[in-house]
């Protein structure tokens, strides 16, 4: 079985499986990439290397986009 | 001046409409697209909110309102200091690569007045990573020129609390806010009914800024509509000239010939 890591997602804790790349735990979340901006341990994530990073144990990650206001 | 080649310009870039709308408080987004469309805005305010990632249905607020046909201008409200102010903006340019940028920083839960010195640190930090920064100030002259110092793209005062809807309180300080810059002026936040805007462009406002005013209005599709035309009309009367104000009477017709 493969190892679970525990991670947050917009606040909220999820369990993934360990050497989860974003691009994929983004692929899963079915969230529109082109509409959105990524922070991993409040730091931007450039779109082009989301499959290069590994998410780890604690990992925080903010999915953003926009919402009306004014 | 004809009116058709009078644009707003901030940044370089030229807007035919002089309303800028935001996008909160609709009832949903299908009537806040429409009354968008009826405001003939070219810009619209927007939040940057976490996505919810458990109700995948949600609609977006892209699929309404086009991007690529009107001019998002992501907002920093709801941020009460620069490091969050910098952080949305930051996670804004990424979205999409938007530069031109509205700059909220909050002071007070209550009034929702500007933190001012959070505001013009922010100011100065934003436009040297290249943001072009719209900043929402209070209507004071002095804090108005210090951000027009640090490189404020345009200077946003605010008529009265936001979402307050009482218009313009000092008309004396956004008269000598005008008189002293060159850059886009644009009234922000607080007006309540058409005629609020109207007399923002008599003072010599380059545009308006209205959220609540339209969304909570009764009829907000016709209130869209209504400051629409109160934009044009003020902006119209401001470049027409004004008469000289006078205590005493002028008779219209001539007293030569009477009867």
């Amino acid at each position: 079985m493969k190892k679970k890591i525990k991670i947050k997602i917009n606040g909220k804790l999820n369990i993934i499986d360990n050497k989860t790349k974003i691009s994929a735990l983004i692929k899963n979340l079915k969230v529109p990439i082109k509409k959105v901006a990524i922070e991993l341990n409040k730091e931007i994530i450039d779109k082009k290397r989301l499959n290069k990073i590994y998410l780890k144990e604690n990992d925080k990650v903010e999915i953003v986009h926009f919402i009306g206001g004014g | 001046m004809i009116l058709k080649q009078d644009k707003l310009i901030i940044s370089k870039k030229k807007f035919n409409s002089r309303l800028i709308v935001g996008t909160g408080k609709y009832k949903n987004m299908k009537e806040c697209a429409k009354a968008i469309k009826l405001s003939g805005a070219d810009i619209v305010t927007v939040a940057v909110r976490r996505v919810n990632i458990t109700n995948k249905k949600k609609p977006l607020l892209m699929d309404f309102i086009d991007p690529k046909k009107i001019t998002y201008l992501p907002n920093t409200a709801g941020c009460f200091n620069s490091e969050e102010a910098l952080r949305t903006l930051r996670l804004a340019r990424e979205i999409g690569g938007w530069k031109l940028v509205k700059l909220e920083v909050l002071g007070d839960k209550k009034n929702l007045f500007p933190e001012m010195i959070e505001t013009l640190k922010s100011t100065e930090i934003l436009t040297k990573e290249g943001f072009r920064v719209m900043v929402y100030c209070n209507d004071d002259p002095l804090m108005a020129k210090r951000l027009e110092n640090v490189g404020a793209a345009a200077i946003m005062p605010l008529a009265a609390p936001i979402g307050s809807g009482l218009g313009i309180q000092n008309k004396v300080n956004i008269q000598i806010i005008r008189s002293q810059t060159k850059l886009p002026l644009i009234i922000d936040a607080g007006l309540g009914q058409a005629s609020d805007a109207t007399v923002a462009m008599e003072l010599g406002c380059d545009g308006v800024l209205v959220n609540t005013a339209i969304a909570k209005a009764n009829k907000p599709f016709e209130m869209a509509k209504a400051f629409k035309n109160a934009v044009i009309a003020g902006r119209q009367s401001f470049l027409s000239g004004r008469i000289e104000k006078k205590i005493m009477g002028s008779a219209s017709s001539p007293t030569k010939g009477i009867i």
